[in-house]
């Protein structure tokens, strides 16, 4: 490459992911849908600034998955991952079985040879690491049921690249006669066979394990000691490359012994050093590797056929959507979690591109299909984000709107006397509260992962827009006393505060205030009460810092108060303030900033009583100091 | 009519909901013309009193009452805090401190034993009136009128009966003083105000 192609490559890149991933974020589709879509419109197809070197770029870039699965296996102890085993092997393998099975007997159906259904099968079989776990870690599932079965049908299947590209040419034989000089693999020009490989192979993840276990930490020092951060950097992604090299060099999946790599070390001291250092990287190659991706997709090939290709592309992700489904159910998965992994792992992935080559390069499959197949999981990759948003938006709520509707009975048949809109992590410690004091509360979130999860510990949470009025009068707020409002949309929130106060007068109405802005609208509407969030426990902080600055622990603890209080009125008289020129101001951001003046300002004024002054005995003392004077003068 | 005096009743009970006697008395009293009653505990349950508040509910009545159980000889802490913090120096007394001068003060405590224990050769050391002898210095520094405190004994012997008329007693009391029906020297000859006749 031209050192100008370089840099106008690189612009085109850059540039191209700078407009459309903020977009796509700020449209709510997630990162990976906006690279694939700057790759789309930087490709052959609509801009042409790139071509066919996408390709190339798609396989270093593939590199960012070696990097993720690195990152990942740091994360992830030993210990968690034996617990894993189960999952790993029963609902990854038979994963990979199931979908191998189903697709490559449609593609024999559809006219391939035996051999050419095989290798299909087990190619599509695989799904896209990197679209799933960017995508997971964006939504912050990997925690939960669906990204840990998620992540470890990926492993299993990464696992499965080996034997996979051990087998493909096999496969030849059953359709174009026998091809044996294969099976010899060349390293570093000696010929090497069979058994050889496989001692080869053990010795590299012993010596990976080994030097992760007991040597990188000495080597890390000596790196760290140099206060250099820079060639930490670089040792760091040494390490990784050099681990993904060798692994490649005896026919082992790079990405695998990245991931074996990051295990061993996720104990190791400087693994927060390490995950800050590789991060950026495994973000930008990520990054580049989904626009090559949506760069690399034909729309030619679509635009002459897209019939065939789009019942291929339906067919695809329908069968590994079902066998995943049903598999989730299988190993225990529940509702929107188990149509959230179906999803989440049904469309082909980048090892696709590399076997679907190698196939072809050891004629397994013909050109045509081979471009068409490429062109399919290319499409099911874009398609992914999509699906999810899907999920999220139309399928989540339905499934739990249908569990909503049969428990709503129950909620009425125990008419609580509380009901708390929003059950995030403030709602979460005001629930906790109440409940150990006995009270039972009716719990409204529109979040279904939280419901999920608290369901699971014992919470009767429902799932809920609780700005809807048929949602607040199926709650039982008509016999309910008090409402708790914690959601951390502002006008979600006093939207479901307008809602209450219209239909239901008699409830009290308490409500989490997220900032000044919000203040004023609930004190515009009366509510019964609000608080800040976030103000105690920040004044608790302050209490804490000025203790350590060297103040007593009560001072401090009464300067919050004074601060507190005075917090309180400065609010008051700002809102009276507002209500006076609402007009003068012009935008929320502009608004904000002058707000954060006058509270300044107001405060320099006016620091309130002195609430200790009692304590304080000078005044005293002055008074005392002087009868003893005027006593002494008479005296004399 | 227009009260001669205004009343405020200082509850400081920090157990209001478990009381047997204060609640009833409360009861009684609640709602009586140019009588206020206010809940410190209540006011402030993190014992952060907002003394200018609490300064100007002094200027605005005449006699006011500090009603409360008798915690360990002497009053639940709060009270304690509340003399602390609101009788500042040059607000209450000191040179310059008279603004509460020529008001009254009336205890209207509660106790367990009854009256014959107290300042006994066989019971309790002290008298009701030597145990409140900090309240009435107090007072008395502030330049106001420490009135014989009404007290109601043997709280956890009374019937219901009993305690009715201790709450007839104190409605009785409240609006004697609130109307200064009672002569000065009568009231101050008492030992308790529950036994000055009307």
């Amino acid at each position: 490459m031209h050192e100008q192609d370089f840099f106008q490559n690189a612009l085109v890149y850059l540039l191209a992911a700078v407009i459309s991933v903020p977009i796509a974020k700020r449209l709510g589709f997630g990162s990976v849908l906006g690279y694939l879509l700057a790759g789309i419109i930087i490709g052959p197809f609509i801009m042409g600034y790139i071509g066919h070197e996408g390709e190339d770029v798609m396989h270093f870039a593939e590199f960012g998955v070696v990097m993720m699965l690195f990152l990942i296996g740091l994360e992830l102890k030993p210990n968690l991952l034996w617990g894993m085993r189960r999952s790993i092997f029963g609902l990854g393998g038979l994963q990979l079985l199931l979908t191998a099975l189903v697709i490559g007997a449609v593609a024999v159906a559809l006219g391939q040879s035996i051999g050419a259904g095989i290798a299909i099968g087990l190619t599509l079989g695989l799904s896209s690491t990197a679209i799933v776990l960017q995508t997971l870690a964006e939504k912050g599932l990997m925690k939960q049921a669906s990204g840990r079965a998620s992540f470890s049908v990926l492993l299993l299947q990464d696992i499965a690249v080996v034997p996979i590209l051990a087998l493909i040419p096999l496969l030849a034989g059953s359709s174009q006669g026998h091809n044996s000089s294969t099976e010899v693999q060349y390293i570093a020009g000696i010929e090497i066979t069979g058994w050889v490989q496989v001692a080869l192979m053990l010795t590299v993840i012993t010596g990976i394990v080994v030097v992760g276990l007991y040597l990188v930490k000495y080597f890390f020092r000596i790196i760290a000691r140099t206060g250099l951060r820079e060639i930490f950097t670089a040792a760091a992604l040494l390490l990784v490359i050099s681990t993904a090299a060798l692994m490649e060099l005896v026919g082992l999946s790079p990405a695998l012994g990245a991931f074996l790599s990051g295990v061993v070390m996720a104990n190791n001291e400087y693994r927060h050093e390490l995950e800050a250092d590789i991060e950026p990287f495994k973000g930008l190659l990520l990054g580049l590797f989904f626009i090559s991706v949506g760069a690399s997709i034909n729309f030619g090939l679509l635009g002459s056929s897209p019939g065939t290709i789009l019942s291929l592309l339906a067919a695809l992700i329908g069968i590994k959507f079902v066998v995943l489904f049903i598999l989730g159910r299988v190993f225990g998965i529940r509702g929107g979690q188990n149509t959230m992994f179906a999803f989440s792992l049904a469309q082909g992935g980048e090892f696709a591109f590399v076997l679907v080559a190698f196939s072809a390069d050891n004629g397994v499959l013909g050109p045509d299909t081979s471009a068409i197949l490429f062109l399919v999981v290319a499409l099911s990759m874009a398609v992914t984000p999509l699906l999810l948003l899907l999920n999220d938006k139309i399928i989540m709520p339905l499934v739990f709107k249908s569990e909503n509707t049969r428990e709503e009975d129950t909620i009425e048949e125990e008419e609580t006397p509380l009901i708390i809109a929003g059950f995030g992590r403030f709602g979460v410690v005001l629930g906790r509260f109440l409940i150990a004091n006995g009270m039972s509360a009716t719990i409204l979130d529109n979040n279904p992962e939280n419901i999920d999860v608290l369901r699971k510990f014992g919470f009767k949470v429902y799932y809920g827009d609780a700005s809807r009025a048929d949602l607040l009068a199926s709650a039982g707020a008509d016999k309910a006393k008090v409402l708790i409002v914690t959601v951390d949309d502002p006008q979600k929130s006093l939207k479901i505060v307008d809602q209450a106060r219209r239909n239901y007068p008699h409830l009290k109405i308490l409500v989490r205030a997220v900032n000044m802005k919000h203040s004023y609208e609930l004190l515009d509407r009366k509510v019964d009460a609000f608080e800040r969030d976030m103000l105690e426990s920040s004044l608790l902080l302050g209490i804490e810092a000025l203790t350590h600055l060297g103040y007593k622990r009560y001072q401090a603890h009464r300067l919050a108060h004074t601060f507190r209080k005075h917090a309180r009125k400065v609010l008051f008289e700002l809102h009276q303030h507002h209500q006076d020129d609402e007009k003068l101001y012009l935008s929320e951001t502009k608004r904000h900033t002058m707000e954060l003046e006058e509270i300044f300002r107001a405060e320099k004024e006016d620091s309130g009583h002195h609430l200790d002054s009692s304590w304080d005995v000078s005044s005293r003392r002055e008074e005392a100091s002087e009868l003893n004077l005027s006593a002494r003068e008479e005296s004399s | 009519m227009v009260p001669k005096n205004k009343i405020v009743l200082q509850v400081f009970h920090p157990v209001l909901h478990k009381s047997r006697v204060n609640r009833v008395l409360l009861e009684a009293v609640e709602g009586l013309e140019g009588v206020s009653i206010r809940y410190l505990y209540d006011l402030y349950p993190d014992y952060q009193i907002d003394v200018t508040a609490e300064q100007e509910v002094l200027l605005q009545h005449d006699i006011i009452v500090w009603q409360h159980p008798l915690y360990w000889y002497s009053s639940p802490s709060l009270l304690k805090e509340w003399l602390d913090l609101v009788l500042e120096h040059g607000f209450a007394y000191g040179k310059s401190g008279r603004a509460l001068e020529g008001k009254s003060v009336l205890s209207a405590i509660s106790s367990g034993g009854s009256r014959d224990t107290y300042g006994s050769e066989k019971g309790l050391k002290f008298s009701i009136r030597d145990l409140l002898a900090p309240f009435e210095q107090t007072v008395c520094l502030c330049r106001m009128n420490y009135l014989p405190p009404f007290v109601t004994h043997g709280t956890h012997m009374l019937r219901a009966d009993q305690i009715a008329h201790a709450a007839e007693d104190y409605v009785r009391i409240i609006e004697g003083l609130r109307d200064g029906s009672f002569s000065e020297d009568d009231i101050m000859k008492q030992k308790y105000i529950n036994d000055i006749k009307s």
